[in-house]
């Protein structure tokens, strides 16, 4: 039997929007089309091309060390200032190869769910290139930490992520002291200068990654877990106090670890060393409160913007139940039956819309240059959110009038630009589905050009959503 | 046929300039109708002791090591305000409009939001609720919906960006605007799109008032709008202006700001931030010169989530603190004034041990500009801001 609803709602909601071919290939047995896609290690990006971020980050440490010293070897002449490296030119085409192989992997891959997850979980630990120095190390991050745990626990997924020089830098961890560090005793000593915690990272863990704003934690627990965490930090070349470790990597740095145990949400932490924050990481990974609160976000990404309380408590349970195992998780969303009973209740992002966009026309990418605008022009540059708690996952957030308009003009360029090349009302059922409306399917026929006929399907409600 | 139907759409909006609109405006004079709110939202936290740094608090210098802005006397010292606040010394338009009587200047002010995440700080700043994530729509939107509205747009409000923050976004209905390098559509696959979206109601809702916002920007054209500008707000800022100066445009603006969360290296007179100041000052500046006349009957509320601690932190920035600074801005605003119950820096006097406490309450400036710029009766005030009737509006913000 085919459940032609079922398998719009596995291409569309569940994967990337469909290609040609995907509802059909999927109509058969759409559940067990998705659960198939969790079988098998999860899919890397194979572009050889692609620097790691320690590669990223050492050359960065490297540049800044020979510009420092340019300038002051010949007191800031011109042809030092000439001759110095910008950042820049190594972090941008770094940034410009990631989206591109994002985009291409997530235009072509016939895992397509588990691509959604991917960048789900790449969202849910955002790190957020509107600060200059990740933007060379986003993509990496989302590589190296992300990437290959989606099919493993929370608590591995949680602990890659939270070690990753990318998340230490962007939340400004690498360099937190402990006030009673080594390092700060000597600090104060000789130069009279006292260093400290940064809680940044540590309140984010918590109310962002972890056990949600209401999880049940104080701003004493965010103190004490800031300083259990110092240390976390991140290697660097030379002999110096920044030096030490593998450059680029993560690095535990003795010397700013404040020393003793931490009281953190009632449990007391006497270990020493990396292996505390080690601890408290997997505390917080088991405690209920995360449960609850991933439960939420992936309910909320999945079945609606404000999903059924009993779907969230379902997907709380089978997360407490399994200690955290992801494909677990998964696969009790897809039994979710509240993701299955109505079509098209979230707008798609300009990130779902662009790929989904590229999915259904099959359109190639000429020039690595114009992807990273493409997002940009949408309102949604890739791994660029305002903050640390990720791009927003609600219809309101996204579909402001001015947002909408330009996404038409978008899909207006994309018709002109595939125009006699796409027959539009042979596509529409192919990728839409039972979704595909009398409105929709009778404009498209009376479509003014095959490009115009292009520009109404991207333009459609049916296309606007998933 | 197509066409004819979109000439009708335009019509049927006030915003397109014609020769009606003169009489709407001679019979709309005073009662808040002509009166102009700009909303500029601060994302992150702003460091109210580097924006309004109280320089004569004993506490201040020793607190803010490497943070701290010195006194007016000094190289780089603060703007003055008088014997105890300063302005930033890169926020020269609001001290030259300070002297002018135009801008007063709120300190230890806050939201009735008591933690410290960003997320709900915002939320509550935006839904005038005091418990997070507790409504879905704005206190400006509810406003606007209870405000005077003769003779303005059937979008009464505009939001500078693609999308409308939770500020503006309600019962009222809201455009968005942001500009575009795009290539627009021509009127016969628009007027296909309108067709597509006739069952849609969001959908049709936002195209519209993306239509009417299009067409007043294509107007102002040669005008206000558009133009370059080295300044990252510039764009948005003169397209802010062409919408409000056109007399039957939108009353009131919101324009979003980010990237205030100064956890590292957050800088003194000099650095990071004050190059945030010192692109929102000039933001500002311009704000009011392609305003001209209409900067008469204009406020401009700059507000943020909440403030940050009130000691440098370890990496030379500071951590998400409680109370910060605000300030109300313009040629409507009966300014000169630091209008602040300063409870000082001493460690007895921070909240809990680490931040400005907070000793006036921003709903009380917000009630007061709704009902004494916006002419929002005032009985409103309570679906406005639920859950606030021990806060009375603060009057006497406004010239006579």
């Amino acid at each position: 039997m085919r459940d032609s609803q079922a398998a719009a709602i596995a291409t569309n909601r569940f994967g990337l929007g469909a290609r040609p071919g995907e509802l059909a290939a999927c109509a058969s047995d759409p559940r067990g089309w998705l659960e198939a896609q969790l079988k098998g290690p999860p899919p890397l990006i194979p572009d050889p091309g692609l620097q790691s971020t320690a590669t990223l980050v050492a050359t960065i440490d490297k540049v800044r060390a020979q510009n420092r010293q340019l300038r002051q070897s010949s007191a800031a002449s011109q042809s030092a200032i000439n001759a110095a490296v910008k950042l820049g030119e190594i972090y941008r085409p770094a940034y410009i190869g990631e989206v591109t192989a994002r985009l291409r992997l997530a235009a072509a891959t016939d895992r397509p769910f588990l691509e959604r997850i991917t960048q789900f979980w790449s969202n849910h630990f955002a790190v957020s290139v509107d600060k200059a120095v990740v933007l060379g190390v986003a993509g990496s991050y989302e590589r190296e930490a992300i990437r290959p745990h989606v099919l493993g626990s929370f608590a591995q997924l949680l602990l890659a992520v939270e070690r990753h020089p990318a998340m230490l830098l962007y939340l400004d961890n690498f360099r937190s002291v402990g006030p009673d560090s080594r390092l700060a005793g000597r600090a104060q000593e000789r130069a009279g200068r006292t260093l400290g915690i940064n809680e940044n990272l540590a309140r984010e863990i918590m109310e962002l990654h972890t056990l949600g704003v209401a999880g049940g934690y104080s701003q004493a627990d965010v103190t004490a877990f800031a300083k259990v965490i110092t240390g976390w930090s991140i290697g660097a070349a030379g002999q110096g106090l920044a030096g030490g470790g593998v450059p680029g990597e993560f690095f535990f740095r003795t010397n700013i670890h404040e020393p003793g145990p931490q009281t953190v949400i009632g449990h007391r932490y006497g270990q020493d060393g990396e292996s505390q924050g080690e601890s408290v990481l997997l505390d917080l990974a088991a405690h209920p409160a995360t449960a609850q609160h991933i439960a939420t976000q992936l309910a909320r990404h999945f079945i609606a913007d404000e999903p059924p309380p009993e779907a969230v408590a379902r997907l709380a349970r089978v997360f407490a139940r399994t200690a955290g195992d992801l494909p677990a998780l998964y696969r009790a969303l897809i039994a979710e039956s509240t993701a299955w009973s109505q079509p098209l209740t979230k707008f798609k992002t300009p990130n779902d819309y662009v790929i989904s966009a590229w999915r259904a026309l099959d359109l190639p990418i000429e020039d690595a240059r114009s992807v990273p605008p493409l997002f940009a022009s949408l309102g949604q540059r890739v791994w660029s959110p305002n903050s640390p708690a990720g791009w927003p996952d609600r219809s309101a957030d996204w579909d402001g009038a001015s947002a909408l308009m330009q996404r038409l003009r978008w899909a207006d360029q994309i018709g002109q630009r595939v125009g006699a090349g796409v027959n539009a009302v042979q596509l529409a059922p192919q990728i839409l589905g039972d979704n595909l409306g009398d409105t929709t399917r009778v404009a498209l026929g009376r479509a003014a050009s095959a490009a115009q006929a292009v520009t109404l399907l991207l333009a459609a409600p049916e296309f606007m959503r998933r | 046929m197509h066409t004819m139907k979109r000439r009708r759409f335009l019509q049927g909006t006030a915003w397109v300039a014609g020769g009606a609109l003169l009489t709407t405006r001679l019979s709309f004079a005073g009662a808040g109708g002509d009166s102009r709110l700009v909303v500029v939202i601060l994302r992150g936290a702003v460091d109210g002791l580097a924006a309004v740094p109280p320089y004569g608090d004993p506490a201040y210098a020793h607190l803010r090591g490497g943070l701290a802005i010195a006194a007016p006397e000094a190289t780089d010292g603060a703007l003055r305000l008088d014997n105890l606040f300063g302005l930033h010394p890169q926020l020269a338009f609001l001290h030259e409009s300070f002297a002018a009587g135009e801008l007063a200047v709120f300190h230890a002010v806050a939201t009735p939001y008591r933690d410290r995440s960003h997320f709900d700080g915002q939320d509550v700043l935006e839904s005038g609720v005091p418990v997070p994530h507790a409504s879905q729509t704005g206190w400006l939107n509810r406003a606007l919906a209870a405000a005077p509205q003769a003779g303005h747009s059937a979008e009464r409000g505009v939001a500078l960006g693609s999308n409308v923050p939770l500020m503006m976004r309600g019962p009222a209905p809201v455009a968005s605007w942001a500009p575009t390098k795009l290539a627009e559509l021509d009127e016969d696959t628009l007027q296909r799109i309108a067709d597509l979206y006739a069952h849609d109601p969001m959908l049709g809702q936002r195209l519209g008032a993306a239509q009417t916002a299009n067409a007043m920007a294509a107007d102002q054209a040669s005008g206000t709008m558009g133009g370059g500008g080295n300044n990252r707000y510039e764009e948005v800022i003169r397209a802010t202006a062409g919408f409000l100066a056109n007399e039957a445009g939108p009353r009131v603006a919101v324009f979003d700001t980010t990237g205030w969360d100064t956890h590292a290296n957050e800088g003194g007179a000099r650095g990071q931030l004050a190059t945030r100041f010192g692109a929102l000052d000039a933001a500002l500046r311009t704000l009011k010169t392609q305003l001209g006349p209409t900067w008469r009957n204009t406020a401009v509320l700059a507000m943020t989530e909440f403030g940050r601690t009130a000691a440098v932190n370890g990496t030379a920035g500071s951590d998400h603190g409680t109370a910060t600074a605000a300030f109300l801005l313009g040629g409507a605003v009966h300014g000169g004034r630091v209008l602040c119950d300063w409870p000082g820096l001493a460690s007895a006097n921070l909240y809990q041990q680490r931040d400005v406490a907070p000793t006036l309450d921003l709903r009380a400036v917000l009630k007061g500009t709704l009902v004494d710029h916006l002419g929002v009766p005032a009985n409103a005030l309570d679906s406005v801001f639920p859950d606030s009737g021990g806060v009375r509006p603060l009057r006497d913000l406004f010239r006579a």
